[in-house]
């Protein structure tokens, strides 16, 4: 009985003794000596597909107890299933972006674990009780504000996405990336915590000169941008809390700045300073980058909010389908715009499409889930989803975008994606004409 | 800051009230609602209070550099990624270069040739440069790397002497090229639901497939080094 992974004692230990005996109990033992790595189910070896009558020591044994991981984590299994970057995008990691894994995910909320980084100037480690947030500028009564201070505010939750308006970015061209985590994966969306932006302006008084707001973190970019009164009055948070716990510090621990709908590098993270102006500071965050490049030579500035975007999540590269017969397709959609009307989607790559069926909830700016029952015979086919939003607006062809923008403007390419599909199964991201 | 000190009109005063009854408690009112927090003093408002204006240098400190002051210290702080001249080194960016190129292929924006604001340029290295150790130049090297980096543009001749007066000034070639209201949204598609496109003319024109772009997406992080 002491032959155990866990080398506890088994309870009514009679009948593990042939599993502990047979060869697939020995590869369970050895892929559990692996540890986290181990991808695959244990079987027992000759015993075919699994399931019965195969007994499985997690079934014949006492698991882990309570507070034996006081901070959970995903099943070993799910070790693959992690933020990734393009190390050929950025001359190195601090400066960078990293992708959620949306083809893993299951909903519209990320874990907090997965949600997609940006850094202008690496991750801030901030002591939250050394922290501050300074309220200046154009104000009655400028303040000084620790998080123990902030959190007496009255809080409101919502839930919005954050997508960085470089997703997609690669995409300009060409199809180059083969993989939904690449394309597409410069999003995540999470039930945020915090005081409305509203509540400290009034706090403040803003002077009736102060037309314009600029938000400044305490990392060591001190990234700042401007963002006009009136969108900070409008919807915008100072946020704490994510999905239900303190920010992550990758997240902006303690403090950030949410701006529901707008490009996500806007929404300062690590937040430290407000100072309130008369005019835009035009910070080399809003002009050097993010503003976007046209076929002329001018440049678009303060293009801040996020156009409606879709994507199928099922099938696609990285998950591919198997033997021909019914499937659901998934997606996601988005819109900074408010809330997502409706999601079609086409099997011959645009030239027909259906409506597909959107999940509750569907929350302004947040994403929505979408899918579509689809009955695959195992011939080729180009799989796309095309979104329109409560406003009208539906979501472009990448050649409808490159007439207008060209291929050098980086940022908000909200494109339709085509996926082909081959009749092994296997999805491609392609670019049709 | 000039605007704090200054005095309100009745007539401000009048429209603040306006704005209120339209607003709601968004904007000022004669107190706090909560007080939470302190009053910063105006030390603490000094140290943080670092941002600079691109438009018209406001915010700009007392202080001065020169462009051979800045090449110096750039060989020292800046050059290694940037290079010596601010051509760039490896992937890290380009400083200077690239003008007439914003309508080519593969345009090479600077601060040359895509910058609409010299100040932008001080504001920018003062809160963040150099990349490893930001806020630790003082405002005579801040000056001086800005005016070595605009000499390397250009765009001020090479006895230039960056201040609070000579910054605001230097103009831009590609300040006008820019527009600060969205143009979006700039695409009008109908959403037609069948025979929408002739399917013969359904043709693909690119494919990730076979490119070696994408790092994997099983397993370990792929550093994309050969194995």
């Amino acid at each position: 009985m002491t032959n155990r992974a866990d080398g506890r004692t088994p309870r009514g230990g009679a009948s593990t003794r042939s599993l502990a005996h047979s060869p697939g109990r020995r590869s369970f033992l050895r892929l559990a000596a692996v540890g986290a790595g181990g991808a695959a189910l244990p079987t027992l070896a000759g015993a075919g597909e699994a399931g019965p009558p195969a007994e499985y020591p997690w079934s014949q044994s006492l698991g882990a107890g309570v507070v034996d991981k006081p901070y959970g984590q995903p099943a070993a299994q799910e070790a693959g299933v992690i933020r990734r970057n393009v190390p050929w995008l950025t001359a190195g990691t601090e400066s960078s972006i990293s992708f959620s894994p949306i083809q893993d995910l299951k909903g519209i909320l990320t874990p907090n674990g997965l949600f997609f980084e940006r850094y202008h100037a690496g991750r801030a480690d901030v002591d939250a009780e050394q922290h501050r947030l300074m309220v200046h500028g154009l104000v009655e009564r400028p303040l000084l504000l620790s998080m123990s201070d902030i959190v007496r505010y009255p809080s409101v939750s919502r839930i919005h996405f954050i997508e960085c308006p470089a997703n997609g970015g690669m995409e300009w061209r060409a199809a180059q990336l083969n993989s939904l985590q690449f394309t597409h994966g410069m999003i995540s969306c999470a039930e945020w915590t915090g005081v409305p932006l509203a509540t400290l302006l009034a706090e403040v008084g803003v002077k009736p000169e102060g037309k314009w707001v600029m938000f400044e973190g305490a990392d060591g970019a001190h990234m700042n941008r401007s963002l006009p009164l009136s969108k900070c009055l409008d919807d915008c948070l100072i946020a704490y809390g994510q999905n239900g716990e303190a920010l992550r510090p990758e997240q902006g621990y303690p403090l950030r700045l949410v701006v529901p709908g707008w490009e996500g590098n806007v929404s300062v993270k690590w937040l430290r300073r407000i100072k309130i102006g008369d005019q835009p500071w035009y910070t080399r965050e809003e002009t050097s980058k993010y503003t976007d490049l046209m076929p002329d030579g001018k440049s678009r500035g303060f293009t801040w909010s996020i156009d409606a975007k879709s994507v199928i999540t099922f099938p696609c590269p990285e998950k591919p389908l198997g033997k021909p017969g019914l499937y659901e397709v998934r997606g996601l959609a988005w819109t900074g715009n408010g809330k997502v009307k409706r999601v079609d989607v086409s099997f011959d790559g645009g030239v027909n499409w259906q409506a597909a069926t959107l999940h509750e909830p569907v929350l302004s700016k947040a994403l929505t889930r979408f899918s579509l029952p689809w009955q695959w015979d195992g011939k080729p086919a180009l799989l796309e989803s095309r979104v329109i939003d409560e406003t009208g607006y539906v979501q472009p062809t990448i050649a409808d975008l490159r007439k207008i923008r060209g291929v050098n403007s980086v940022y908000h390419n909200n494109s339709i994606q085509t996926w082909q599909v081959k009749p092994d199964g296997s999805v491609f991201d392609v670019q049709t004409a | 800051m000039a605007a704090c000190s200054m005095s309100r009109p009745l007539e401000a005063l009048l429209a603040v009230g306006a704005l209120l009854a339209l607003a709601g408690p968004a904007l000022a009112g004669d107190k706090p609602l909560y007080g939470y927090g302190t009053r910063p003093t105006q030390a603490q408002i000094d140290a943080w209070n670092i941002d600079v204006r691109g438009q018209d240098g406001l915010g700009l400190p007392a202080g001065k550099g020169s462009v051979d002051q800045g090449s110096e210290v750039f060989a020292e702080k800046c050059a290694a990624c940037h290079g010596t001249f601010g051509e760039g080194v490896d992937r890290w960016p380009k400083l200077a270069g690239g003008e007439g190129t914003l309508k080519a292929d593969r345009p090479e924006p600077t601060v040359g040739s895509y910058w609409p604001f010299a100040a932008t340029l001080y504001d920018y290295i003062g809160r963040a440069m150099p990349f490893p150790n930001p806020r630790s130049l003082a405002p005579d090297e801040v000056y001086a790397l800005t005016a070595y980096i605009l000499n390397l543009n250009n765009l001020v001749p090479g006895d230039f002497v960056a201040d609070k007066d000579s910054l605001p000034k230097v103009g831009m070639p590609n300040h006008d090229n820019f527009t600060w209201e969205d143009p979006r949204p700039d695409t009008r598609a109908e959403p037609c639901m069948s025979n929408c496109r002739d399917p013969k003319a359904v043709t693909i024109t690119s494919t990730a497939e076979g490119k070696t772009l994408t790092p994997r997406t099983t397993g370990p992080l792929d550093d994309m080094q050969p194995k």
